[in-house]
């Protein structure tokens, strides 16, 4: 996929990481940095990837998934992760689903929202209140690593794990002054 | 066509029954939150029913989960009128994926009954219309028993569909184990994705 005089970029890796451990379904509200991931997952055809209308029915759908055998991630920006709480307490973990969460990181580095970042100030107390496994990917060198033992884990141990996509990895969304 | 207020008020755990009764296939059955979980738990627990304890609004996207994991198994999502009104939006991606397994049954009493029976919207909405304009063509309200028999034989040769239901406000006929992983592990033997316990 990657040609050797060139760095995999991260939505590369994530592609990769996924196909690796058999996550074939995909779920997302759009963002505008995950676009380019979104875009890789349409095309190719080992993935099923649509929108759908609420991250808490993505949610429900991968979980669905799971049960039915289909390993799945649910993509979405950081303001969406404010409307899943009920779905991640009354569904996903209390009946243990390896969901995996997949967040672009809105709100710090350069956000210009102030909606965006004081919903992200409720992101990781809320992961940590639900005791959800939750990493914040930084590095690109690191990415691949964290990814591949985490959805391992999270299957292994029937837990959902969260990964927060940092601006630093990302480059986020850039304010035009 | 029946319309909304033609239909003949049914009861949710009777017309649980005759469905259930229509199930030779091992389809799986997603309940809804509250009542309409209980009544499927008092038909009969099948290892292919899942209970929803929580996270009302679900029940037809966890359904559309498992029909996209299991494109040959029928999947049926049985949601009370202000579940599915929570969450109105899955009915659109419902039709944009347009599983052919998967059939949406909507118990419609007009009130949130588990909760003191305070009136939804659905008196003012017609949710098999709603369901229609969404893009689930094959939407329509049961007229009274055994056109609902008929209708849902026809939603299990072939989907998406939903099928509306006009019910009393008898509450639920006993109540579901509140055991979430013990839901989820027998669900996913019932469908054959884990082994049973010896």
């Amino acid at each position: 996929m990657t040609s050797q005089s060139r760095i995999a970029t991260w939505h590369e890796t994530v592609v990769a990481s996924l196909k690796a451990n058999d996550v074939r379904l995909t779920v997302y509200v759009p963002d505008r940095v995950l676009t380019p991931l979104i875009e890789t997952l349409h095309r190719d055809a080992f993935f099923t990837c649509f929108a759908c209308t609420r991250e808490e029915e993505a949610i429900g759908i991968v979980s669905g998934a799971w049960m039915g055998g289909m390993r799945g991630a649910v993509l979405m920006q950081t303001s969406g992760f404010a409307t899943i709480p009920n779905a991640l307490a009354s569904l996903v973990v209390p009946s243990q689903i390896p969901a995996l969460l997949f967040v672009s990181e809105r709100g710090t580095l350069g956000e210009f929202n102030l909606g965006q970042a004081m919903v992200l100030k409720t992101m990781r107390p809320v992961l940590d209140a639900l005791a959800v496994d939750h990493h914040t990917i930084t590095r690109q060198d690191e990415l691949g690593f964290v990814l591949d033992r985490s959805i391992k884990q999270a299957v292994a141990i029937q837990q959902p794990v969260v990964f927060i996509l940092s601006p630093l990895l990302t480059g986020g969304k850039v304010f035009q002054a | 066509m029946t319309h909304a207020h033609n239909a003949k008020v049914m009861n949710r755990f009777e017309l649980t029954k005759r469905l259930v009764a229509q199930l030779k296939h091992e389809e799986a059955v997603i309940g809804g939150i509250g009542n309409t979980n209980f009544d499927l738990w008092s038909s009969g627990q099948r290892p292919q029913n899942f209970y929803m304890l929580g996270s009302m609004g679900l029940a037809a996207p966890i359904a559309l989960g498992v029909a996209i994991a299991q494109p040959k198994r029928h999947v049926i999502a049985l949601e009370g009128d202000g579940s599915l009104l929570m969450q109105l939006g899955c009915l659109t991606t419902v039709a944009a994926r347009a599983p052919n397994n998967l059939t949406i049954v909507v118990w419609d009493n007009g009130i949130y009954q588990i909760t003191g029976g305070q009136q939804t919207a659905s008196s003012t909405a017609d949710l098999a219309e709603v369901a229609r304009a969404c893009g689930i063509a094959k939407s329509a309200w049961a007229a009274d028993e055994e056109d609902f028999d008929r209708l849902f034989a026809e939603a299990l040769k072939g989907g998406p569909s939903l099928i509306a239901v006009r019910i009393d406000d008898k509450p639920g006929v006993g109540t579901t184990d509140r055991d979430p992983v013990q839901i989820r592990a027998r669900f996913m033997q019932g469908l054959g994705v884990r082994r049973a316990q010896a």
